[in-house]
């Protein structure tokens, strides 16, 4: 009885940590501007669509893999797969949600192109190093 | 799990626990979050001397699950107080810093007499028992204590990004290990299952923790109520 109450408990503070978790990571990153190549490359303009993140994600596994943002991508995956879900489901019934996933969905696909844009830099950056040496 | 992810995951923790030493002393949050780094630190080396252990005596070897219990205990003890220092930044206004000390020692010497309470009751093995227990009890506390801590963030509209993120880090991390040892409890035959992933879990605090001190500028400022589930 005791564990099932903790299991249950668990559950639901992880759903709220996670996608707060989530939300804190995409915030700390929605006021950074895309550059006008990065804008090129993901064709993302003013506003992100949920539509693109796949594309993002398989252009950012293109670029050397940076360890301290691999938590921050793969945290993101997980909350984009969680809005998926929810839309797939629960936001069918509540338009309010659908709108809401949609939103969410296209700022995940903002944190990729940010993520994007500093592996980009921080390629350039090993690339020019190697010159130099 | 096979033996190579395992070393995998193992090599992956290792560098993700140095690189939030070397991160937050870079950028100047060893001294501001100590106790934080003091733990990162001291999982640094018990997870070396995990390493040395299972390599001399193998994975399931006696050896190997005395240290691994008795240092995930005293680990979380220091985690315990870790958290509580977080406490502290988010009251400091309030000089409350002696009512935190006060009441963690509290709360962690009730949740020990809760845990000697139910393991004396088993004869055999009562001190790793009661290790394994207290354990288990202090995850399931630490979540209660991070998500109230959580709740007061929101209100007194704690503004601090990199505070925030290491808040709501060690939240996931202690739900997600509440939850593994609730199921472990309830379904017996899923810990094959459920104990490797353990492991995994463990990976995910010390990546969060080195991307919010790498990240994250002390100076970084967030809104609290727009993170919420529900918007206050």
């Amino acid at each position: 009885m005791m564990a099932a109450i903790i299991l249950v408990c668990s559950v639901v503070f992880l759903l709220q940590f996670f996608v707060s978790y989530s939300r804190s990571l995409i915030a700390a990153s929605i006021k950074h501007p895309l550059s006008a190549e990065v804008q090129d490359v993901t064709g993302i303009k003013d506003s992100a669509s949920g539509e693109d993140f796949d594309r993002v994600v398989q252009l950012l596994h293109l670029c050397p893999d940076r360890p301290e943002d691999r938590n921050g991508i793969q945290a993101i995956g997980a909350y984009f797969g969680l809005l998926g879900f929810l839309r797939a489901s629960v936001a069918r019934l509540v338009p309010s949600l659908l709108a809401w996933t949609e939103t969410e969905r296209g700022q995940c696909t903002y944190f990729a192109a940010v993520t994007l844009e500093r592996r980009i830099a921080f390629s350039r950056d090993m690339f020019a190093q190697q010159l130099e040496s | 799990m096979p033996g190579l992810l395992v070393n995998l995951l193992w090599l992956v923790g290792i560098l993700a626990e140095a690189a939030v030493v070397v991160c937050a002393l870079k950028k100047g949050a060893f001294r501001r979050y100590l106790l934080l780094n003091l733990y990162m630190a001291g999982l640094l080396f018990v997870e070396l001397g995990r390493y040395r252990i299972v390599s001399q005596y193998g994975l399931r070897s006696t050896q190997f699950i005395y240290f691994y219990y008795y240092s995930d205990a005293i680990l979380t003890i220091f985690l315990y107080f870790a958290l509580c220092t977080l406490y502290s930044h988010v009251f400091s206004e309030m000089n409350a810093e002696r009512y935190v000390k006060l009441g963690a020692i509290l709360l962690l010497a009730g949740t020990a007499l809760f845990t000697y309470a139910v393991v004396m009751q088993s004869t055999a093995k009562l001190l790793t028992h009661f290790v394994i227990e207290l354990s288990q009890n202090l995850y399931f506390v630490g979540l209660v204590l991070t998500y109230v801590l959580w709740g007061a963030i929101l209100k007194l509209r704690e503004t601090r990004a990199r505070l925030i993120q290491l808040v709501l880090s060690l939240g996931v991390y202690f739900s997600l290990l509440a939850a593994n040892y609730a199921i472990r409890n309830l379904y017996p035959p899923l810990s094959t299952v459920f104990i490797p992933l353990v492991q995994i879990f463990g990976v995910f605090l010390p990546l969060a923790w080195a991307y919010a001190f790498w990240r994250l500028p002390e100076e970084a400022r967030l809104v609290p109520a727009r993170l919420a589930v529900i918007p206050r």
